[in-house]
């Protein structure tokens, strides 16, 4: 009892119970002050740590470009080349792709160029309207019907009816040729094992990879035009709809399997007659899916040739005409959000209803649609023939809000000009650039050791290496710097967005009415194609850093939202009983009780927020930025796919550094608090 | 009644998953034990089971879940394949029929009803019921008329064009006996066909289905984790537990001779009198008839329960006749009452 030694962990033993130093402080401990002073001394030491210097850096940039130069030169499969091969699918696209136009936009022609003769004038606008009012009526009722039918009337009103009919036609095409690719791969994934595990890290990779550097190899195999943007969108819309289609494919119970089997079924039986009519329901969200991301993907494609609204924008944000650019943004606004409830409705739609007579009855009873449709072509194209205005939306009715939407902008700018400035300049100079200098100023190799000892320490060794070596590709290729930015501008909106987000879930998600509003709202936002965003913010703010942040923040904010609002709702309510029973005030019961239990969804809602920011944030590139994505954004404009892939792959690791800590970081927090996910 | 040759027969059936099961069992000289299970890392779901299953009778396998009667079901039709053993249908082993010949098998000679019914959710009830004449490739117009006899016989006549999600779960269990039978299969497994049903839906699909076998007269293994279903519908029922085959027998053996502990907890709560036929307590017929005569006849395959109102009536002795119209033995009131007063 009276040896020193006692005495001392006697005395430790309530300081112990707050706060126990572990192997794991020390380690950190040392690792940081190891950091710190390699930051600060260890410039003159060992400059190639803080920027790789040219003769170290692998020239992945150049061994790309020559293999892609040598597929289009030289690359043959014996029977075909590889030029050949690019050019047959392109012609396999290019031809329905034209029908489509021909139907919606341009009318059926004969001829080349200005010597065409317009021998059947494409489908009329008011058969259109009626035509997708009528598949709105078919599968979800009258409400769904008006408002579709009020959306493509928005289209001829203000005036983007031809454009947003060019922009239909590449979706028709893209989506199902998606479809159909990406049910193939899934199959294909469900069948095989080898399969799943080979297409599984590709499929991540495609996820994250932003959308410009898809367009850069595509614009280099395909040239530049339409088909090549319905290629690239194709492609994007693939990974999703492979992985819902394994998802829905596993998803059927194993009494259908054995039900098939002991019927006899042959392999493709099972496929088609079995397996994927009772995946359906969970095959319809995939189709959903591919039709947001085959818009979202088509406007951006403008920048490869696709022409229609994402063209009529991307020219607006060159010229800086607000006025246009707002109403083409408005325009895809509509158009998503009919789109958008349309395939909703179908995928919802309680298709397992039986009919009176449905089987009996003369075809036009059977098909009431089909004919209804055929007939508006036939009777409105007549019709047009002799009165204009039926077939093309009489230019004297459009609306065009393009000046009052430059007025706004004129009179916010006079009257706010000065406030809004500061708040600009007080946040760019104060935190942003502050922020940009400190990144930049960090050696890449002690921010790559510590990056892998928090994998280490989060899930072991495989993480650790895994996040080392992804950091380290980055560094060697050169990338390092652009990166540094992409991650400032990055985490400046994901704080931002944050910021405004979790407060936002908190005051609203246990108010069930003002939560639908809430959701309503973001449900909107996430379906609108990421180019829209880029308006409001130019609008105000013009180019620069700022604007990126202000769009990045206003697209990545639903997830906070959502995922905030979610934990907060799924908190055990005993336990906030047993916390009111304690007689907590509601400030103890959010910050010592529900909060807590939310953290592990609120840091998925966290990882959500970095993927959308990282993925808005390639495309801030038009408005000036200086970050990874401005690097794909010139590989574009040079159609120079080595430098475009190596800067895609670059922002695809840093979101793979990112979700893989977090998730990480949130299955260690719920295995302590004893959640199950 | 099962006075026929064995449709199905299961010769030391094993299934143990696990890897390297087979060649493990193979060293074990084709028997482990549940030591040797352990220590090889594999799980026994089925152990040497052997039975016969005959031609025209009600075969239930009775077994808690987890004791490996739904595998057993399966390894009959090598939805799963069996680790070892021999299934023999018709005297042709499965085991070693090309996968072509399996198709033609199921395609033609079994039918199979489902736990959870297994209906297929784009297809109407005409479709469901006609589709594994469909996968045959058999037209339209031939399909639908078998499909449309097969409705009237499970009683869901006007239901043709509804789908599944409009039916209760009685009707849709009916859609998949319907299904089942459309190919009028020589062999009928019913996988806990009535357990997803509620109690009173379960009793009057237990009689709808004895009904369509007195009809039928199909070959049934039939599973069950009820113990009061199986005695109800089997002529023999097969008791399993952790794999193996712990009894087979009539109801009646398994009630009045249960092999062990197990099997006898199960028995506890039957009542008696519904198992036991009137065979099993009949006495020789005296020489000479008891005073006052006797009272009636009986049949010996009746149970003791189905009787009893007739020997409460009458308060005397009752003659007993076989199948035949012979008269066997007699029946006396005090071995009926015996036998109602145990529970």
């Amino acid at each position: 009892m009276s040896s020193p030694d006692t005495y001392a962990g006697t005395a430790a033993e309530p300081r112990r119970k707050g706060w126990q130093f572990t192997r794991w402080h020390g380690v950190w401990g040392v690792a940081l002050f190891a950091f710190v002073m390699f930051w600060l001394y260890g410039k003159p030491v060992a400059r190639w740590a803080f920027s790789m210097p040219r003769d170290m850096q692998i020239p992945f940039k150049r061994w790309i470009s020559t293999f892609m130069k040598w597929l289009v030169d030289e690359a043959s499969f014996g029977l075909f080349t590889f030029t050949e091969l690019t050019r047959f699918i392109a012609a396999v696209i290019e031809f329905p792709y034209k029908v489509a136009l021909s139907f919606l936009s341009t009318g059926f022609l004969k001829g080349q160029g200005s010597d065409a003769v317009q021998i059947l004038p494409p489908v009329s606008w008011i058969a259109v309207i009626a035509i997708f009012a009528m598949i709105g009526y078919f599968a979800g009722g009258r409400r769904l019907a008006v408002l579709v039918g009020a959306c493509f009337g928005f289209l001829a009103l203000f005036g983007q009816w031809n454009n947003a009919m060019v922009t239909l036609a590449s979706i028709l095409i893209a989506v199902p040729l998606g479809i159909a690719g990406g049910l193939m791969l899934g199959i294909a994934g469900y069948r095989w094992k080898w399969f799943a595990l080979f297409l599984k890290p590709l499929l991540d990779l495609m996820q994250t990879v932003p959308v410009f550097a898809y367009l850069v190899p595509i614009l280099f195999l395909f040239g530049f035009g339409p088909t090549a943007a319905v290629v690239a969108t194709i492609i994007y819309a693939l990974p999703p709809m492979t992985r819902i289609s394994m998802l829905a494919l596993r998803g059927v119970p194993d009494e259908v399997h054995d039900l098939g089997r002991m019927l006899g079924c042959t392999g493709r039986q099972m496929t088609w007659r079995v397996l994927v009519p009772s995946a359906m329901q969970g095959l319809m969200v995939g189709v959903n899916q591919v039709i947001m991301l085959a818009l979202n993907m088509v406007i951006i494609a403008s920048m490869i040739g696709a022409g229609g609204l994402g063209y009529e924008v991307l020219t607006a944000l060159r010229r800086l005409d607000i006025g246009r650019g707002v109403e083409a943004g408005l325009a895809i606004v509509a158009l998503a959000i009919a789109l958008d409830r349309l395939s909703q409705a179908l995928a919802t739609r309680s298709r397992a209803h039986h009919q009176e007579g449905s089987a009996t009855g003369s075809f036009v009873q059977r098909n009431p649609y089909t004919v209804a449709s055929g007939l508006l072509v036939v009777v409105t194209g007549l019709i047009g023939l002799a009165v204009p205005a039926v077939q093309t939306y009489p230019e004297a009715l459009q609306l065009s809000t393009g000046t009052f939407w430059s007025e706004v902008v004129k009179w916010i700018n006079i009257n706010f000009f000065d406030e809004l400035e500061a708040v600009k300049n007080a946040l760019l100079l104060n935190v942003m650039i502050p922020f940009k200098r400190f990144l930049l100023g960090l050696p890449w190799l002690g921010v790559t050791l510590l990056l892998g000892l928090l994998g280490y320490a989060l899930a072991g060794w495989r993480l650790g290496l895994m996040v080392v070596v992804l950091a380290f590709l980055i560094a060697v290729t050169g990338q390092w710097n652009k990166a540094m930015v992409t991650v400032y501008l990055c985490g400046i909106s994901v704080v931002l967005a944050c910021l405004f987000g979790v407060p936002i879930a908190i005051l609203t998600a246990e108010r069930a009415r003002l939560w639908k509003w809430v959701e309503a709202v973001i449900d909107t936002l996430q379906t609108l194609p990421s180019f829209v965003y880029l308006m409001p913010a130019v609008m105000l703010f013009r180019v620069g850093d700022f604007t990126a942040t202000i769009a990045v923040v206003a697209y990545a904010i639903a997830p906070a939202i959502r995922y905030t609002a979610h934990g907060l709702r799924q908190v055990d309510p005993q336990l906030v009983e047993a916390g009111t029973a304690a007689g907590c005030t509601p400030w103890q019961l959010l910050t010592k009780i529900k909060l807590k239990l939310a953290l592990p969804e609120i840091m998925l809602g966290l990882n959500q927020t970095i993927m959308l920011a990282l993925s808005m944030l390639v495309i801030t590139a038009l408005v000036g930025t200086r970050d990874l994505g401005q690097e794909v954004y010139i590989a574009l404009t040079k159609a120079d796919t080595g430098r475009g892939i190596v800067a895609g792959l670059s922002v695809a690791f840093i979101a793979i550094i990112a979700d893989r800590l977090i998730s990480a970081g949130a299955d260690r927090m719920r295995a302590r608090l004893g959640l199950k996910r | 009644m099962a006075t026929n040759s064995p449709k199905l027969e299961c010769r030391s059936v094993w299934k143990l998953f696990g890897s390297g099961a087979a060649e493990a069992l193979q060293e074990g000289g084709g028997k482990l034990d549940d030591a040797a299970l352990e220590q090889q890392q594999l799980i026994g779901a089925v152990r040497d089971v052997n039975l016969e299953v005959l031609e025209g009778e009600i075969f239930v396998i009775m077994g808690l879940s987890g004791s490996g009667k739904s595998t057993l079901v399966r390894c009959m039709s090598r939805l799963i394949e069996p680790t070892a053993g021999e299934i023999l249908f018709n005297g042709e082993n499965l085991l070693t029929a090309s996968a072509a010949r399996m198709i033609e098998i199921r395609r033609h000679q079994m039918g199979m009803v489902f736990q959870h019914f297994a209906l297929l959710p784009h297809l109407t009830v005409l479709g469901n019921v006609a589709f594994p004449l469909e996968i045959q490739g058999v037209d339209r117009s031939t399909r639908e008329e078998r499909a449309t006899k097969m409705i009237e016989l499970v009683g869901l006549e006007g239901r043709e064009e509804f789908f599944p999600n409009e039916l209760s779960g009685g009707q849709q269990q009916r859609v998949g006996i319907a299904r089942s039978l459309s190919v009028e299969p020589e062999i009928w497994f019913l996988d806990e066909p009535f357990s997803a049903l509620d109690p009173l839906i379960r009793r009057e699909m237990q009689d709808e289905f004895i009904r369509l076998q007195n009809v039928l007269k199909k070959t049934i293994v039939f599973i069950t984790h009820d113990f009061d279903e199986a005695i109800r519908l089997a002529d023999r029922v097969a008791i399993m537990k952790d794999g193996k085959v712990v009894q087979t027998g009539t109801p009646e053996e398994l009630v009045l001779n249960p092999a062990d502990d197990y099997v006898a907890e199960f028995t506890l709560n039957v009542t008696k009198a519904k198992v036991v036929r009137v065979r099993t307590i009949m006495k020789r017929l005296p020489e000479k008839a008891p005073k006052g005569g006797y009272g009636g006849t009986v049949l010996a395959g009746d149970t003791v329960a189905e009787v009893a109102p007739l020997v409460e009536n009458s308060k005397k002795t009752l003659r007993v006749l076989d199948e035949q119209g012979e008269i066997v033995g007699c029946l006396s009131r005090d071995d009926v009452v015996t036998i109602m007063m145990q529970a």
